[in-house]
């Protein structure tokens, strides 16, 4: 050390309050920025009429919101049953052997692919060779194959966090393996899972790149899943690019902020319970 | 258990009125149209018409761009695919089942920012000049991406095979286009008629304005039709909504929404 | 039925899960390698990869330039995030007063899950004319925008990640080196941050992989020019941003070079994890 250690502490000191000042501040702006400006245009009118479409960037959100509520209850309803069930599998049943370390390995490696990849993959598999056309449908299995990797991982380890001890008795009191994984793992690990559930859901609002090339955009009120449509987060791109509309699109943004508040405040209260049930505290 | 399973007929029944409710008697159904961003108002327009006299339809306008539109045909994305050019010549080959037909007519207008007072007239050279060489100190060129019709267009009559510069910003759709150019104070583009608006100025061409009559008479050198494309010959609804929009009423919305009648 | 048969039953239906999800995640890799086949026979990896001229309609299917653009993009985000977010982290962790901590903390994780289009929103209006008059002419689209973009949604993820790990060192460590007499930063570089260094490391190859996975905003505030990125203030174009613009209308061999930039992307985040996992390793032993 050829410097004089007070010195260097106190550049130091000057540097990591800098870094946490300026880093704060700039999210903070943005976030802050984001809602003032956004939060005038928002209305009952703009919540609940439907974007006129085109380049007018007239009219409000009604649409946008439904498209997102159809692609969330589609995708959950794909993929909370088969990420859990395949978690399950992972943390209860599968033999420690060449194939297990086979599909962990692919969860791992898939859970860090750009979403982009992924709509090449459904724009070419669910929008073309399945025909689902430009839909909620496609957009959705696209989303599933995104957030597979993440729901099955978070799912594991929230099962994995569950004493061992006490499937053994369950499994000492003559239960079966099925009925210790119910009555006993899900329960405890309930909390964590759901965390990763509405993590998922998260992910859909803020997902745009795949929804992008899967959902085909169009402005209107979807009436099924086989309807294309745009989410919150594709209304903001297609307002931000092609109109002039820039208070619209971030009225649009302050409500998805919100919406990622909501999920956030929900997570965090999970993960709060969680931590107290592995601790036997309730 | 016998109570669970009786609730699959009903289901299937339900997901036989879903398929046969698009087939019923008269008007209905649902058809989806998308490609050309060059189209996507103009139909989005007779879509909307077209479902005031047919209340039982539903009519889906999609973007994507001219290739889209082909593609999106072809492949059974789209039950009418929207293009803003003609067919290429590798397309027919590809797909040899797809009939054009031409709905309106558009000019392609050179647009610069409105507060650029200096210049209102360029020549195709000067043009074609801009935007081999791309961004530079003076202009701000902006492109459209690989695939839009637009461009197609444009590098056909004003490139005349010269390849525009890499160099330049490459957006995905007229408004975006438009979009820029009405944001930043040196730049070039080009966007269909229909987009025209006071947010930026359309350039004479050697001369000539770009408007309804110039394109009409062919003194305005960059035009061409706007396209609907069916898998085989138009039929059912989709043929149904293509008479509608070469019908006067239809005609009459495309000259109201900017564009050109093919009448 | 008996409780031994559900059990069997389930252990069937879990299993058949496990193998869904496993051929699900197989089958995407299958093909887009299948997808990708056509070009990389009829073109060659060579011509795509290190071909600097992007123009389809002309035969012309270099993706170099575009490559350059992800990763010059990535890194300068990088080098203007990474110290800013371990700063931070350390601000957080060891020096800000409890109650900054308790209302700074929270924000900064709910900037993770902000959806990217809103940062690329801001980036468009704020940065993009900022940036245009700074360098005096053009629409402000550019590299340094992009980089800019990335580097604030990067913050939150390095920032979180880090300040955790940092949490996970003992307060023994700590303690210890300050009775030495150290100071607080003299603990903090060699006893904490050497401490928490695998955690660092995971938090920069998290968001390395997002920022090169990152495409609306990119689409948003880049230029999408197939250009080398040679002037930060000029535009360029990112792999993510070609995929997401292109892949509607292509068709052909065109369709197949699109799938080529996703295998790509594919093995350039592979890459980067592999980096992070190989120095990991290397500070645990």
């Amino acid at each position: 050390m050829s410097f004089n250690p007070k010195l260097t502490q106190k550049l130091a000191w000057g540097f990591i309050w800098a870094a946490g000042i300026i880093t704060v501040l700039v999210l903070l702006f943005i976030i802050g920025y984001v809602l003032t400006k956004g939060m005038p245009a928002i209305s009952r009118e703009f919540l609940f009429t439907e974007p006129q479409g085109g380049l007018s960037g007239e009219g409000g959100i009604s649409s946008c919101i439904v498209s997102t509520l159809w692609l969330i209850a589609t995708t959950m309803v794909i993929l909370t049953p088969l990420g859990i069930g395949a978690a399950i599998y992972l943390a209860e049943y599968a033999p420690d052997n060449r194939f297990t370390h086979l599909i962990r390995y692919s969860v791992e490696l898939l859970a860090g692919v750009p979403s982009i990849v992924f709509g090449l993959f459904g724009f070419a598999v669910f929008v073309l060779a399945l025909h689902f056309s430009y839909s909620i449908l496609a957009g959705a299995l696209t989303l599933v194959c995104l957030l597979l990797p993440f729901l099955m991982r978070s799912t594991e380890e929230a099962m994995k966090a569950v004493p061992q001890s006490q499937r053994e008795a369950a499994l000492a009191l003559g239960a079966t393996k099925w009925q210790t994984i119910t009555h006993v793992s899900l329960p405890s690990a309930l909390p964590g899972i759901i965390t990763g559930v509405i993590l998922c859901i998260g992910g859909v609002v803020a997902e745009s790149a795949c929804l992008y090339v899967t959902m085909g955009g169009s402005s209107g009120m979807p009436t099924s899943f086989l309807s294309g449509g745009r989410t919150l987060a594709v209304h903001v791109f297609y307002l931000a690019m092609e109109t002039n509309a820039l208070d619209k699109a971030l009225a649009t943004g302050t409500v998805l902020i919100i919406l990622i508040l909501i999920i956030n405040f929900i997570t965090r209260r999970l993960s709060l319970r969680f931590q107290a049930k592995l601790r036997g505290e309730t | 258990m016998k109570g669970k399973w009786s609730v699959l007929p009903v289901i299937g029944l339900f997901l036989a009125a879903l398929v046969l409710g698009g087939c019923g008697q008269g008007l209905s159904g649902a058809i989806t149209v998308g490609g050309s961003t060059t189209v996507q108002p103009l139909a989005a327009k007779w879509a909307e018409a077209f479902e005031a006299n047919n209340p039982e339809v539903e009519i889906t306008v999609q973007g994507g761009g001219s290739s889209a539109g082909v593609k999106g045909c072809a492949q059974g994305t789209f039950d009418i695919g929207a293009a803003s050019r003609e067919l290429k010549a590798s397309e027919t080959s590809d797909y040899p089942d797809l009939v054009v037909t031409h709905v309106a007519a558009d000019g392609v207008a050179i647009v610069i920012n409105p507060s650029n007072n200096i210049i209102s007239d360029l020549t195709l050279e000067e043009i074609k000049g801009i935007f081999a060489t791309g961004s530079n100190d003076t202009w701000t060129v902006i492109n459209r991406e690989e695939g839009s019709g637009t461009r197609e267009v444009f590098e056909k009559k004003v490139m005349a095979g010269m390849e525009v510069a890499s160099n330049s910003e490459f957006l995905p759709s007229n408004g975006a286009v438009k979009q820029k150019v009405a944001a930043t104070a040196n730049a070039i583009g080009y966007i269909s008629l229909g987009y025209v608006d006071s947010s930026v100025k359309a350039l004479n061409i050697d001369g000539v304005a770009c408007n309804e009559a110039n394109c009409v008479d062919g003194s305005y050198p960059v035009t061409r039709y706007l396209n609907f494309i069916t898998k085989g010959e138009p039929e059912g609804l989709g043929k149904e909504f293509i008479d509608f929009c070469l019908s006067q009423e239809g005609q009459e919305l495309a000259v109201e929404e900017g564009y050109i009648s093919v009448k | 039925m008996s409780r031994y048969f559900i059990d069997r039953i389930s252990r069937h239906i879990v299993s058949i899960f496990g193998i869904i999800a496993f051929l699900i995640l197989v089958l995407i890799f299958i093909f887009i390698l299948k997808e990708s086949l056509p070009a990389l026979q009829g073109i060659g990896i060579g011509d795509i990869l290190f071909g600097s001229k992007w123009y389809p309609s002309h035969e012309a299917f270099g993706i170099l330039t575009m490559l350059a653009g992800s990763v010059v993009a990535t890194l300068l985000a990088l080098v203007i995030s990474v110290p800013l977010a371990l700063g931070c982290a350390v601000f957080l962790a060891e020096v800000a007063p409890p109650r900054v901590r308790q209302i700074t903390r929270p924000a900064v994780e709910l900037l993770v899950g902000i959806p990217s289009v809103v940062y690329g929103l801001v980036g468009m209006i704020i940065l993009c004319p900022l940036i245009a008059r700074l360098s005096g002419t053009g629409s402000g689209s550019s590299v340094l925008a992009a980089a800019v973009v990335l580097a604030i949604m990067a913050l939150p993820t390095i920032s979180s990640i880090s300040e955790d790990s940092l949490h996970a060192v003992p307060a023994q460590y700590r303690e210890g080196a300050l009775a030495l007499g150290a100071t607080r930063w003299q603990t903090i570089h060699h006893v904490l941050l050497p401490s928490a260094r695998r955690g660092i490391t995971a938090a920069i190859v998290l968001g390395t992989g997002r920022a090169i996975g990152e495409t609306m905003a990119m689409v948003m505030v880049i230029g999408n020019s197939p250009i080398f990125p040679t002037n930060i203030f000029a535009p360029a174009r990112t792999l993510t941003g070609n995929i997401a613009v292109e892949i509607a209308s292509a068709t052909g061999m065109h369709e197949s070079v699109l799938f080529v930039t996703g295998l790509v992307l594919f093995i350039l985040v592979m890459l980067i994890n592999s980096i992070g996992l190989i120095a990991y390793r290397r500070q645990a032993s």
